[in-house]
């Protein structure tokens, strides 16, 4: 099976004289046959599945956002009503309502593990950085939507997160308010503030897809990664697409439905918070405001900045410590665009690097451990509980432990990253795909043994 | 491009080369020019419109306030937090001395000149926007006895200043007039010498 066939020329398959009519003027039948002929790496692993499945739940969030706008009125006296009345009296509204409100969270889920693989397989290695570059502004697009969404049901959540979040840019030098002012349209968070948020609220899906669709041309320009890091070199290193990895991806994506609904069925408002359920009230502020899990890492980022963090004394004289926490903030995320840079080994996949995949799980566990923080009150001393078995306090506040993980993050990426990949010596690395599996020479005889032949290989 | 290069060599010399260069900045320069021109007025929109800012004032009755009492009013979307001072209150606020202060205003400075006894301040946090504790009685008002962000953990003082926690700044003074001995204006500026401190 050839791999390129059908790239362009309308006489590469036989058709039939009405598909190739439609050929000649639209390419849609070669633009079929590259996806389903796309030549994949035949040795591709479960961590492939994701992003796939984030494309689907795209698709399903643009569909449900479609139906609940058509019963949504964003307005402030009739937001919080209009979201009820869904739940209520809209024929299934409590199911689009819950697929979208759960689906928001899973896109999260799913774009954090897909982003994880990347780190792990050094996918945002050359020649792949564009697609990584793109990746980001993909998820920093979705946490613009994802916010602006929160606010829409206009509960008491809603409202302060609006508050919360839209007062970082207060912090600002000189032109601070005035920002936050233009942000609002008004004084503080009110209607033109819900107006706008729901007009972006329904542009930034679409601006996204766009993305996307950029984010998959850069893919099938360079050619998909695999487990192993070393490129795909022969024919024989690869399948077409269709059916093998379109099989695999509808199988992911059956268990990650089964996840999903699990959730809108069983336990809607599991990751949602009860506040919400008050509406908006501008002159009193819930006890505890969280943001939603797929923002706490970055929340106890933010609030690990007060005027004694220790990495806050050396930009003391130049900045208050509120504006240093937001930097910070937006930082461990800006901070993914410079991976390409940032990691100085030769070798991409984690597999054949015994030192940084010690510490790739050392940083992942520092992400939970912030994601923690960023849920628990900042002075309260940490305990470690699960279930009334056990009850361990750490003797430190939770302050204290975000202050010390939100060092180690930025330690990870900025010292340990770009050291290791000096220092350490790689394991040797297989000469192709195929070797490790079809045998043929020692080399890399380590390699071979972990890399178990998944399914396709019988291809 | 090339040919056309070519075609400029070719027959006028690098005389023509240069002159295209010009218009092509000038082309350019005109679109930017154009481009800026039609997105501020779509920029400016999201500013606060004519309406939001007309709806500017808002008069508050002071004569049922007790001593002691506070109460909140509503002001553009915010509340505003109007406080009846006891002596005390008073006195604490002003024995602090300036250089203990993380953002330095003397009370004096934060009532109208023979109203030390009215405090008048914008009820959101400086910090993040929460609004603090401390308005109805029982509420929690920090360690400095004024008001207590639950939010991050901001301590302000009698005041209304920051004394402890992430706030940056003070609790700020809204624009207001005294109209009458028993009622205020919230959103006028106060004639120049009954505002004491500035
Ligand atoms: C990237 C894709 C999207 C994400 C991550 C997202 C996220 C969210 C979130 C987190 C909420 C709050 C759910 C709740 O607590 O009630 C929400 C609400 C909402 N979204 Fe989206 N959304 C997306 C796409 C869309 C699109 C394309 C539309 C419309 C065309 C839309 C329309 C709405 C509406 C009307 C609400 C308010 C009703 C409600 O709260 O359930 N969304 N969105
Ligand atoms: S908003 Fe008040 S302390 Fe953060």
């Amino acid at each position: 099976m050839s791999a390129n066939a059908g790239h362009g020329a309308p006489q590469g398959t036989p058709r039939g004289r009405t598909a190739n009519w439609i050929e000649r003027r639209l390419p849609v039948f070669s633009t079929m046959e590259h996806f389903s002929q796309y030549p994949t790496p035949k040795n591709l692993n479960y961590w492939w599945n994701f992003g796939s499945i984030a494309g689907f739940v795209l698709v399903a969030m643009i569909v449900t956002g479609i139906v609940l706008a058509m019963h949504y009125t964003p307005h402030v006296d009739h937001a919080f009503n209009s979201v009820e009345r869904i739940m209520r009296d809209v024929n299934y509204g409590w199911l689009i309502r819950y697929l979208h409100a759960n689906g928001g969270a899973m896109f999260f889920l799913v774009v954090y593990i897909h982003l994880f693989r990347g780190l792990y397989y050094g996918s945002y290695k050359a020649p792949r950085e564009i697609i990584w570059w793109l990746g980001i502004i993909i998820l920093l697009l979705m946490m613009a939507t994802a916010f602006m969404g929160y606010v829409l049901p206009w509960g008491q959540m809603s409202f302060w997160a609006a508050k919360v979040i839209t007062n970082l840019f207060s912090a600002i030098p000189w032109v601070g308010e005035s920002i936050t002012t233009w942000l609002w349209g008004g004084f503080t968070v009110d209607n033109p503030t819900l107006n706008r948020f729901f007009s972006l609220h329904y542009l930034l899906p679409f601006v996204i897809v766009g993305v996307v669709v950029l984010h998959i041309a850069a893919l099938h320009t360079v050619k998909s990664g695999n487990p192993l890091g070393v490129e795909a070199k022969t024919p024989k290193d690869t399948i077409p697409f269709h059916p093998y990895y379109t099989v695999k991806d509808l199988f992911g994506l059956g268990v990650f439905m089964l996840v999903w609904a699990f959730f809108v069925f069983y336990a809607p408002n599991f990751m949602g918070h009860p506040d919400n359920y008050i509406p908006a009230d501008s002159l009193a502020t819930p006890a505890h405001i969280v943001p939603e899990w797929y923002f706490l890492p970055y929340y106890a980022i933010l609030r690990a900045f007060t005027a004694d963090f220790f990495m806050y004394w050396p930009i003391s004289w130049l900045i208050t410590a509120k504006f240093a926490g937001v930097i910070a903030m937006f930082g461990s995320l800006l901070i993914l665009f410079l991976m390409p840079w940032l990691d100085t080994s030769e070798v991409r996949s984690s597999r054949f690097r015994p030192i940084y995949k010690i510490f790739f799980w050392v940083f992942v566990i520092d992400t939970i451990i912030l994601g923690y923080v960023g849920a628990n009150a900042p002075d309260e001393v940490a305990h470690i509980a699960l279930l009334g078995l056990f009850d361990f306090s750490t003797g430190l506040t939770w302050l204290t432990i975000g202050e010390i993980t939100t060092f180690w993050y930025f330690f990870h990426f900025i010292i340990l990253v770009p050291v290791i990949g000096r220092m350490e010596r790689p394991r040797p690395l297989p000469h192709s795909i195929s070797e490790p599996v079809l045998g043929g020479g020692a080399v890399g005889g380590g390699a071979a043994a972990q890399s178990r032949p998944g399914p396709m290989e019988k291809a | 491009m090339a040919a056309d290069d070519q075609a400029a060599h070719g027959t006028e010399g690098s005389d023509e080369h240069s002159r295209r260069d010009f218009l092509y900045i000038a082309t350019g320069a005109f679109t930017a020019f154009g481009a800026a021109a039609v997105a501020w007025p779509l920029l400016d929109t999201l500013n606060p419109a004519a309406d939001t800012l007309a709806a500017s004032t808002v008069d508050v009755d002071l004569a049922p306030i007790k001593p002691g009492q506070r109460i909140t009013v509503k002001y553009r979307g915010s509340p505003v937090f109007i406080d009846r001072r006891s002596k005390v209150q008073i006195e604490e606020a002003r024995k602090v001395p300036l250089k203990d202060l993380q953002d330095p205003e003397t009370d004096e400075a934060r009532v109208h000149k023979g109203k030390d006894e009215w405090l008048v301040i914008v009820g959101v946090c400086t910090h993040l926007g929460c609004i603090p504790l401390g308005q109805t009685p029982g509420s929690k008002r920090g360690e400095f006895g004024g008001w207590f962000c639950p939010c991050h953990g901001s301590h302000y003082d009698t005041s209304g200043r920051i004394r402890k926690g992430p706030a940056p700044t003070n609790l700020p003074v809204p624009d207001y007039r005294f109209t009458s001995d028993t009622r205020i204006r919230l959103g006028e500026k106060p004639k120049e010498d009954t505002k004491a401190g500035s």
